[in-house]
């Protein structure tokens, strides 16, 4: 950002080296707040934690509500009264969701190294407010702006959007008509806020240079500073043949998840978007630690899932060990030139096995418990022994 | 009437010779520092042609009486007085025109017909803290000495028996505005007229030094040294910092500093001058520039140094011609560093980063110029075949005009060695020269080149366990377990277990 700042000073196009890449409005944002950039960034953490604060605490009065509404029309089955979700074990799970991510180390950290991914997260942040208290404008409006950031949000409209249509007790039926003009409003006020965004960006630069320098260089990941995804040390030993349709397909890697997990978790819209959040932060191009933050803040959110959880002890290991190792190794190779590569490499794939497997297990932990809720606890076989659940 | 006339005569030739007895002389010294700060320096000096020791005069007219009267009761030869705020930093400042340590200092020389000094002393301890306000009754047996090497009498003197000599120093006293105002009561004209109107304390104490002295010392009349004169030297000198109190430029004025500017010329006063020390700093690129232009230019070697002056008469007419104030400013002006900057960034596998500058270079300095930048991590193939080896950045290229020493005449090309016509020069006055730095070796981390199958399982792997896992979830749901023979493992077991009597699984 210093970089781009400076180019504009001096008249030249912010774009015209290989350097900056984020958006105009950014630029402009820091031509104003330079000076205070630490305190920018403490802000925008603060901002973020109060607005997770204050959507859990309205999305933990719909759970209940919607718990209410199936306990009364009998859904559950009778013996289920240990997994039922009390008010007073939901009470403090939002004060859990703002200290989950004020605390975290890598929000610490990437406040320290003031990365413009905390005010991606305050965008993504205040989106969910927005979509929880049931404004379909304001959310369209912080989704444009997220997407406009960053290329992959876009892969949230479609969590939004069931969050929406539920809210308005629409059906989702591919064949009723309200659910068609409801998808079609969102997807209108979405598409012209990005429309409007993308040409106030392109006035305030008098030129289109910031396309292919932001969503170019997003999709087509031309840079290979090692990060800690899985991307760079693939392209960096890719030959170049096939350089091509690998980009494709780890791009497409992103996106495809949305509509499986529309059709599996349409009755659970936050999840999909805790999960699709997640996907996101593993998979897009150049993730930071401050993406992770984000999706672990939800973590208290399904706190009760815990029980069914399967592997969160070796999990929970790897992602601490890893990320203790990963500056380690990383001054090992760049600056002490002691290591290979290969070491900082393996600790990027644990760490993405590790958060792959974490999501998986809560995936798995919500899907179970699901199971439960309708099944009844104690599961008996035909025979009156006790039973166990496969996936089938 | 012979005798009216004669008396008249006497009084009119007794007339000029008692004009014109004594002389005030001020003038002020501005110096900026290294630093950025300035110095101010006062000085108002009262020379006095009488002799106070004989004991006759009643008739004081720029000489305060307060200090004559004590002069002559307390048989001093010489008094030297200073009150100091704060610390002079000589390694940023540079050596001061006049130095004092902080607290109150005062050394006093006896005349040698006082039998009890340390009498007279405690005396006239007591009354200069009741002229100036400040707490020297504190001076005591405890913290007066009579050093033995140093401290000479600064003014005439007949024999230097040491025991007429007094020193003594409180470090704990603090000067404030009631030592500033009887200090400048002292002055003939007072805060008036004449430079002592710039001595205002909500100024001079916001400062980061600040002291004040009283001199008193017996001269030399004339140069044949016949008769004696006395004189009165009060000081004061003040350093201002704008960096912390203004806005941090290092433009000054006497405004900007004082609050005031002069306005008057003291009119008891024989010479009334300001000088401001312009000479030219090498080591800084920046030049001073003063306004208004000084009438004339004094050079003078203080303390070593050659030093240039811009001296300001507030006694000539043409000085408040124009305005009726004076304010003497200070600019200090940057030669511009870079007139044209050229820079195009690099773009990866494009272009490389290309930056051209424009500068004047002054005499006698050292400019750096300084660029971070950073090199990506390449494909595996865009490696040449030795990547240990490291990386090269080319040489930076410096292309200047130098002025020459010595004038080249025009000579016939074709006549003159080849190699005095490299880079031929319109002019005889420079000489073009071209300079190239070291290239730079840069040994840059690399990745492991025998890796690319294997990183591609790996990658594609931890994809893998991502779309099973969640496929795996998506695309299944939970069942009771069916229950089943048992594979044949557990069939193996169950038969051994049939063997040991054992229930079977």
């Amino acid at each position: 950002v210093v970089e781009g700042l400076a180019l504009l000073d001096l008249g030249v196009s912010p774009y015209s080296g290989a350097i900056f890449h984020e958006t105009p409005l950014i630029i402009y944002l820091f031509h104003f707040l330079i000076e205070y950039a630490e305190l920018v960034f403490m802000i925008t953490d603060v901002l973020t934690a109060v607005a997770l604060y204050l959507a859990i605490q309205d999305f933990n009065k719909v759970v209940f509500k919607k718990q209410k509404l199936l306990i009364e029309l009998d859904k559950y089955a009778p013996d289920v009264a240990e997994l039922i979700r009390t008010p007073m074990e939901m009470h403090y799970i939002p004060l859990k969701v703002a200290l989950f991510y004020l605390l975290n180390p890598y929000t610490v950290m990437s406040c320290v190294a003031k990365s413009t991914c905390a005010i991606n997260n305050t965008v993504i942040a205040f989106f969910i407010l927005a979509t929880i208290k049931g404004s379909a404008f304001l959310s369209a409006v912080f989704l444009a702006l997220a997407t406009y950031q960053s290329l992959y949000p876009l892969t949230l409209f479609a969590p939004a959007l069931l969050y929406l249509l539920q809210r308005q007790f629409i059906p989702i039926k591919l064949k009723s008509k309200s659910f068609w003009l409801y998808t079609m409003q969102y997807a209108a006020l979405y598409l012209c806020s990005l429309v409007v965004i993308i040409c106030l960006s392109f006035f305030l630069l008098n030129s289109w240079d910031f396309i292919p320098s932001v969503y170019g260089f997003i999709l087509s990941v031309p840079d290979l500073t090692p990060n800690i995804g899985l991307f760079w040390y693939f392209f960096a030993e890719m030959f170049e043949h096939f350089s091509l349709f690998f980009v494709c397909v780890f791009q497409i890697n992103v996106f495809f998840y949305t509509i499986p997990l529309a059709i599996k978790l349409k009755e659970h819209p936050m999840f999909f978007m805790f999960v699709q959040i997640a996907i996101i932060s593993i998979f897009k191009s150049y993730p930071t630690v401050g993406d992770i933050a984000l999706y672990m803040a939800f973590l208290p959110v399904w706190s009760h899932l815990y029980r069914f959880l399967r592997n969160i002890f070796i999990l929970s290991c790897v992602l601490i060990v890893c990320s203790l190792l990963f500056p380690v190794l990383w001054h090992l190779w760049i600056y002490a030139g002691s290591a290979n590569s290969n070491f900082y490499y393996a600790i990027t794939l644990t760490f993405n096995i590790g958060q792959i497997l974490l999501i998986s297990d809560y995936f798995y932990a919500f899907l179970r418990r699901e199971y439960y809720l309708t099944h009844g606890l104690h599961l008996t076989r035909p025979d009156g022994t006790e039973a166990m659940l496969v996936l089938k | 009437m012979l005798a009216a006339a004669a008396l008249l005569l006497l009084l009119l030739a007794a007339g000029p010779g008692r004009a014109r007895r004594d002389a005030l002389r001020e003038e002020l010294l501005l110096s900026p520092l290294p630093a950025g700060e300035v110095a101010a320096t006062f000085q108002f000096r009262t020379r006095w042609d009488a002799d106070l020791q004989r004991g006759a005069v009643s008739h004081y007219r720029l000489f305060p009486k307060a200090l004559g009267r004590l002069v002559a009761a307390l048989g001093v030869r010489e008094l030297h007085l200073a009150l100091t705020q704060g610390f002079w930093r000589t390694q940023a400042w540079g050596q001061p025109p006049l130095q004092a340590p902080a607290g109150a200092e005062l050394w006093v020389w006896f005349q040698p017909t006082v039998t009890n000094v340390d009498k007279a002393w405690k005396e006239l301890s007591n009354v200069l803290s009741g002229i100036f306000c400040a707490s020297l009754n504190f001076i005591d047996s405890t913290n007066t000495v009579t050093p033995t090497a140093s401290f000479k009498p600064l003014g005439l003197a007949n024999g230097t028996d040491h025991h007429l000599l007094r020193y003594a120093v409180l470090p704990r006293e603090v000067v404030c505005t009631e030592n500033l105002t009887p200090w400048k009561k002292l002055l003939p004209c007072g805060s008036k007229a004449g430079l002592a109107v710039l001595l205002k304390a909500e100024r001079l104490f916001h400062s980061s030094y600040h002291s004040q002295a009283v001199h008193i010392r017996p001269v030399c009349r004339d140069a044949s040294c016949l008769a004696v004169s006395w004189e009165l030297r009060q000081t004061l000198t003040v350093v201002f910092d704008t960096f912390s109190s203004g806005q941090g430029k290092k433009d000054w004025s006497l405004f900007k500093m004082f609050s005031r500017t002069l306005t008057d010329t003291c009119p008891l006063a024989s010479q009334s001058k300001v000088y401001v020390d312009i000479s030219p700093k090498n080591k800084e690129k920046e030049l001073l520039e003063v306004t208004p232009t000084p009438a004339s230019v004094h050079e003078a070697i203080v303390q070593g140094d050659k030093r240039t002056y811009a001296v300001y008469d507030l006694l000539s007419p043409s000085l408040f011609n124009t305005s009726r104030s004076l304010n003497v400013q200070l600019k200090w002006k940057r030669p511009q560093d870079s007139c044209y900057i050229h820079y195009q960034p690099a773009q990866d596998r494009r272009r490389p980063h290309l930056l051209e500058m424009l500068i004047q270079l002054p005499a006698n300095s050292v400019t750096k110029i300084t660029i971070q930048f950073e090199r990506a991590l390449l494909k595996w193939t865009e490696y040449p075949p030795d990547p240990n080896h490291g990386f090269y950045v080319s040489s930076s290229v410096l292309s200047a005009l130098v002025p020459s020493i010595s004038a080249m005449k025009n000579m016939d090309v074709e006549q003159s060695p080849l190699f005095t016509s490299l880079f031929p020069s319109s002019d005889g006055s420079s000489y073009f020269v071209r300079l190239y730095t070291e290239p730079l070796l840069v040994n840059l981390p690399t990745p492991d080149f025998s890796m690319p199958y294997n990183v591609i399982c790996l990658t594609c792997t931890v994809v893998a366990v991502c779309y099973g896992s969640f496929y795996n979830l998506l695309t299944r749901t939970f069942h009771v377990e069916e229950p089943s023979r048992g594979g044949l493992a557990k069939r193996l077991a169950n038969v051994i277990r049939k063997f040991r009597g054992v229930p079977p699984l």
